[in-house]
């Protein structure tokens, strides 16, 4: 048995039977590691010795006792390194504290083990926009990996981590799981403390678990969800046992295949894959019912306004001040204003292009004169975008639906047309604007150039409604094996 | 869009290449969002946050651990007598 290959739930199994002990896993994970990731790129970095010492500690009894779990690269883990995959912050920034859902992790048990590689900042659909390195596709080294939570996606699909945490802003969680091949969800907003989550942009951003089984997504969220006083956007509202609703069955369960997600633009091998895993669903009971969405071409305009513009204020805090990145230069011109001057030098030596192109873009749509003609307005479709999921719940349980209109691209192949990388998001985007919960469950694959790429269906959830995903995403995930 | 003031106004500075680039990039986005002047918006409320959550107040009183000063200054870029270090930057 290779630990490294294990799920959440066997490496629990087999630490109850005493097979192995969490000290194994940690080896293991480091020996795979050592010789896959190199060709990867997942990890931006990991500290066995720190691990072992802890497994050495770890109480198995605990609901994650022992387990290992990748953390992407933007949330703090006291005493580890927390880069956001930028030049700004790598190597001059140590996590002073833990996250919340790290504080939740270590009361479960679980030992937070490698910094998993991501877009920087987590602005990015493919990882091509990480600050230190690239991280491919461990299913063709060739294509993208997804992004921005890439790492935490590809270090599960290649077994160099158990499971993974990442972060989901505008797909940034299930894009990726849908490209490598694993389960990604991405919670309802203020279902999971942000505390410790280095800010893109706060009202979209969620923290969620990328695993190799719809048990282990269960098993992750039903330990981080919950309030917290130092999120005040966090929900105070009781956590159901997720993991129980695994294995339960979906009769009558209604789920809607919204018209606008299977419309122009969708691969037609993407689109079999994804009405197949419905068909399994019928067969299995629930009722499909056709649903509209009618505000989905505009959810691509809305959240690239309200995301530049909360990340624009958000990032201003990379200043060349307190932490991260500081200039050396000094203005030759006498008439340069000094202070101004050290905070544009170190901000554009530390951000990367697409971070400095956010900011720009966020800037822009808040200035003075045209914050009511694109911001106030973007507020006000979202509006309507969350409407049109309120109106779809009072008729479905769950909606159905790719995660991505095609399988991992290649490396290159969309990375100098910002525009038509986030086009791709369409399907995962307006999830976060309404403040909805999703989760990507494996649904088949697609060949291409002789490899076999993953596919993902997409399962969203009313407000809350993450038990009802987990349940629908355990049969579409049993349909597979079958 | 006027590149070089949005640049200043967002404390980036930028080469000529970059404003070069990244220029015909956002007014591509710019394009591209613009579609939104089409939507009636008439009477609509805005959402700033997708779950309705008012105020949380507390009592103001410390919860917890605090940093130390040397916990607080450790990821400083330049530290001197417990305080963190600036370049010159008044005359």
């Amino acid at each position: 048995m290779n630990p490294a290959e294990l799920s959440i739930s066997q490496l629990r199994a087999a630490y109850q039977s005493g097979d192995l002990n969490p000290a194994d896993a940690i080896n293991s994970l480091t020996e795979a590691i050592v010789a896959k990731d190199d060709a990867i790129g997942g990890y931006l970095s990991y500290d066995t010795e720190t691990a072992l010492a802890e497994a050495a500690a770890a109480d198995i009894s605990l609901p994650l006792g022992g387990v290992p779990i990748a953390i992407k690269d933007l949330i703090n883990v006291k005493g580890h390194p927390a880069s956001c995959a930028s030049k700004i912050l790598d190597g001059k920034y140590t996590a002073p504290y833990d996250a919340t859902v790290i504080r939740k992790l270590r009361e479960a048990g679980a030992i937070p083990f490698g910094r998993a590689n991501m877009d920087e900042f987590a602005m990015g659909s493919s990882n091509e926009n990480s600050g230190i390195k690239p991280c491919k596709n461990p299913h063709d080294l060739n294509r993208i990996p997804g992004g921005s939570s890439g790492g935490s996606a590809a270090v599960v699909a290649a077994n160099t981590a158990i499971a993974a945490l990442g972060s989901d802003t505008g797909g940034s969680i299930r894009q990726p799981a849908s490209h490598c091949g694993v389960v990604g969800l991405k919670p309802t907003y203020g279902r999971v403390s942000r505390y410790g989550l280095v800010a893109f942009a706060s009202s979209l951003d969620q923290i969620g678990p990328l695993t190799k089984s719809v048990e282990d997504a269960a098993l992750l969220l039903e330990v981080i969800a919950g309030s917290d006083a130092k999120d005040s956007t966090c929900l105070d509202e009781p956590v159901p046992k997720y993991s129980e609703f695994v294995g339960q069955d979906i009769k009558g369960l209604k789920v809607g295949l919204p018209k606008e997600y299977f419309a122009e633009g969708l691969h037609p091998l993407v689109k079999e894959r994804v009405e197949k895993a419905i068909q399994y669903l019928e067969s299995q009971g629930a009722e499909t019912v056709e649903i509209s969405l009618p505000n989905t071409e505009h959810a691509v305009a809305t959240y690239y306004i309200i995301a530049t513009a909360e990340a624009s204020a958000n990032l201003a805090r990379f200043d060349g001040v307190r932490y991260g990145h500081r200039t050396s230069e000094s203005p030759q011109d006498p008439e340069d204003n000094k202070l101004i001057y050290h905070y544009k030098h170190s901000r554009a030596e530390g951000f990367g292009d697409e971070v400095k192109r956010r900011i720009l873009l966020g800037t822009y749509v808040l200035s003075s004169g045209y914050a009511d003609e694109y911001y106030k307005r973007a507020q006000k479709v979202r509006t309507l975008i969350r409407d049109d999921f309120s109106n779809a719940f009072e008729q479905v349980d769950v909606i159905a639906s790719p995660v991505a209109p095609t399988p991992a691209f290649k490396v290159g192949e969309k990375s100098t047309d910002p525009l038509a990388m986030y086009l791709a998001d369409i399907y995962t985007i307006s999830t976060n604007l309404a403040g909805i919960c999703g989760i990507s469950v494996p649904c088949g694959t697609v060949s291409e150039d002789g490899s076999d790429l993953p596919v993902g269906l997409q399962l969203l959830g009313k407000p809350l409604g993450e038990a009802d995903i987990l349940k629908v995403g355990a049969v579409v995930e049993a349909g597979q094996k079958s | 869009m006027d590149i070089r003031k949005i640049a200043n106004l967002a404390r980036l500075e930028l080469t000529d290449d970059e404003a070069a680039r990244y220029e015909p990039q956002l007014e591509q986005i710019l394009h591209h969002v613009e579609q939104l002047k089409k939507v009636n918006i008439e009477g609509i409320e805005p959402t700033a946050h997708a779950t309705p959550i008012f105020d949380v107040i507390r009592e103001d009183v410390t919860h917890g651990e605090s940093f130390t000063q040397e916990e607080a200054l450790a990821n400083a870029p330049a530290v001197v007598q417990g305080q963190i270090k600036m370049p010159k930057v008044v005359e």
